[in-house]
């Protein structure tokens, strides 16, 4: 469903263009678990970004679901990350005035969902998370796996195809990190695509394809069966 | 995103940041507190000052010495100069005209008055019995001047309430003698309160015969001379009259001014309207102020909440609907202020009413409705830079911050 060809992408330091990514071809099948690590600037964030259409490469074809989508406006594209994206961030980046339940609710009111089917919605994923008590409290009342758990509902409450998490465990110690990412590999289980950026092998390795990255390329491709 | 929503999510942004709100509300509401107060105190003026002239009495004719080129009100209307003396000679000739019911020649000056070692300065007014009737005073007790001819120096005098009450306390006044300048004088009658008319407390005058009022001013001309016309339609004629008469009296010179107690409000009105309208507009320029920091406040909002747009824009939100927020944010701040700035102006003109019941403190339509629309579109005009940004945020280096 994702078909990367060619894909370049430089920023401009001083007068030099460092490349973030240099001729990058991948393809990512509906349903796979992929974990991208590789030392920091290698990149690899640069590739979640493009790949979530935050960013635009300068060269190369980015199809998703049969469609060019480096030529869509950028009104377009938030349309595109809407309907098909989701994102967990390491910081979790949840709006501190609003309740957990209303984080979640966020993507459904910019959607223009109606308030009752928000609500039922909402009511849902909280269960799902096992945060049904915890929904009117604000996150700084939130623990750090409770956090991450919001920002997962938040980003599995449009219905995504595709769940991209940059560092989910980067701010969390070793157990609740292991909770989010059992929450996550759960997600994969009922169908979601997982692309997980990090640079924790012990978590790249639980992933069912590896990508290895190293100064803007892939340098590694393996697949390896998931533990059972 | 729905309105409704879009209402909340704005709401919400600005009670995240209470003080900072409240501050910039106040701001606002005091720009346009200070417009609605301001022109309510100027449009309260304008109605006091044409309801005073409009007390003297609708048929009313004013002949001042000199000439001015233009209707109006005009400097030697209030500072007597003149080319030519009107004198009680022209006033006289005046009364006798067709169309004219009665006249009051007037000469007026501050002198000091004493009785029994008290002495205070008043305002003396020297006229003629016809005044009474004209000004539309009453007496509170004894009698107006007598019914002499206007070039008699007759030496009594009519006093107000508090002049009689400083000179002789408790005594009867009616029937003493006091001192004006270097004349004694009889009091032959108390005025009634009328309260201040044209700036001039009844109770603090004293009024005199013309000619006496002239020897003690030593003076041949009239500060001016009411002409009471019989009726509004032959105020024209009348005018035209008095024009020829004093014309014939002072050697073919027309070195009067004539002109109709509507002229005199008209003057005072333009006068008044324009007074308010500048205070309004300096009033204003503290909502340019306040626009100024709504942007200010705005723009530390956007920098504030990078991380937040950021995500906003992860999770499907299109430049437009950012900016459509933060739009909605400043024009929030806007009409609270507004609204808020309006309930204190009128709690403002409530007060400034109650401790000045003279003045009626209203605002003018315009007023209200223009400051609302100036708030309002300050708002949104200096919201637009901040909301620019906002909505141009790069979401990558915005989702970088924590």
């Amino acid at each position: 469903m994702i078909e990367l060809a060619g894909i370049r992408r430089a920023y401009h330091v001083g007068n030099q263009d460092v490349y973030a990514l240099s001729d990058v071809d991948l393809t990512i099948e509906r349903g796979d678990y992929v974990s991208i690590m590789g030392p920091s600037g290698s990149g690899k964030s640069t590739l979640l970004n493009i790949i979530g259409l935050l960013d635009r490469p300068d060269q190369g074809a980015y199809r998703l679901d049969e469609q060019d989508v480096t030529t869509l406006t950028d009104d377009q594209q938030a349309g595109v990350r809407q309907r098909t994206m989701g994102f967990v961030f390491q910081f979790f980046h949840l709006i501190p005035r609003l309740s957990a339940a209303d984080n979640i609710a966020l993507p459904l009111v910019l959607a223009g969902v109606p308030a009752d089917e928000r609500r039922t919605r909402v009511d849902a994923v909280l269960a799902d998370m096992g945060l049904s008590d915890r929904a009117e409290h604000r996150p700084e009342e939130l623990s750090g796996g409770q956090r991450q758990r919001v920002a997962i509902a938040r980003a599995v409450i449009m219905r995504p195809s595709i769940l991209l998490a940059d560092e989910p465990t980067g701010n969390l110690d070793r157990h609740t990190g292991e909770e989010v990412v059992t929450l996550l590999e759960g997600l994969h289980a009922s169908g979601l695509t997982l692309l997980v950026v990090t640079h924790d092998p012990a978590l790249g390795h639980r992933a069912g394809r590896q990508l290895r990255m190293e100064d803007g390329r892939i340098i590694s491709d393996t697949q390896s069966q998931p533990a059972p | 995103m729905k309105p409704g929503d879009s209402l909340a999510f704005a709401g919400g942004a600005l009670s995240g940041n209470r003080l900072r709100t409240a501050l910039i509300l106040l701001a606002m509401a005091i720009g346009v507190a200070s417009v609605v107060v301001l022109s309510s105190l100027g449009d309260a003026a304008r109605r006091y000052v044409i309801g005073e002239f409009s007390a003297l009495g609708a048929h009313l004719v004013i002949v001042l010495p000199g000439r001015s080129e233009t209707t109006g009100a005009n400097p030697s209307m209030f500072l007597g100069e003149t080319s030519r003396d009107l004198t009680i000679a022209d006033a006289m000739a005046l009364e006798r005209l067709p169309g004219v019911r009665r006249i009051a020649p007037i000469n007026v000056g501050a002198t000091p008055v004493s009785r029994k070692g008290h002495s205070r300065d008043i305002l003396l007014l020297g006229s003629t019995p016809d005044f009474l009737g004209i000004r539309g005073f009453h007496m509170e007790k004894g009698r107006f001047l007598p019914d002499t001819s206007a070039d008699q120096a007759t030496a009594v005098c009519v006093i107000g309430k508090k002049v009689k009450r400083e000179l002789f306390g408790s005594e009867p006044a009616l029937g003493e003698w006091l001192r004006i300048a270097d004349r004694r004088f009889r009091v032959t009658g108390i005025l009634a309160s009328e309260g201040t008319s044209l700036g001039q407390d009844t109770d603090e005058l004293v009024i005199v015969p013309v000619a006496a009022a002239q020897s003690i001013f030593n003076t041949q001309s009239l500060f001016r001379i009411l002409v009471d016309v019989r009726t509004q339609e032959q105020v024209p004629k009348v005018i035209t009259r008095v024009e020829e008469a004093i014309r014939q009296r002072h050697q073919g010179d027309l070195d009067v001014t004539v002109m109709t107690q509507d002229a005199v409000v008209g003057a005072f009105n333009n006068i008044l309207n324009t007074l308010t309208l500048a205070v309004t507009g300096i009033a204003g320029i503290s909502l340019i102020v306040a626009g100024v920091l709504v942007m200010n406040v705005m723009l530390v909002a956007v920098s504030q909440r990078t991380a937040e747009i950021g995500l906003l824009k992860a999770i499907g939100a299109t430049g437009a609907q950012i900016l459509r927020l933060f739009l909605l944010e400043s024009a929030l701040l806007a009409i609270l202020g507004a609204a808020l700035g309006l309930a204190i102006g009128y709690a403002g003109n409530q007060a400034i009413g109650h401790w000045f019941p003279k003045l009626t403190m209203a605002a003018p339509w315009w007023s209200e409705f223009g400051a609302i629309v100036v708030a309002v579109l300050t708002g949104l005009l200096f919201g637009i830079l901040p909301a620019r940004k906002a909505a141009r945020l790069d979401p990558i280096t915005s989702l970088q911050r924590r």
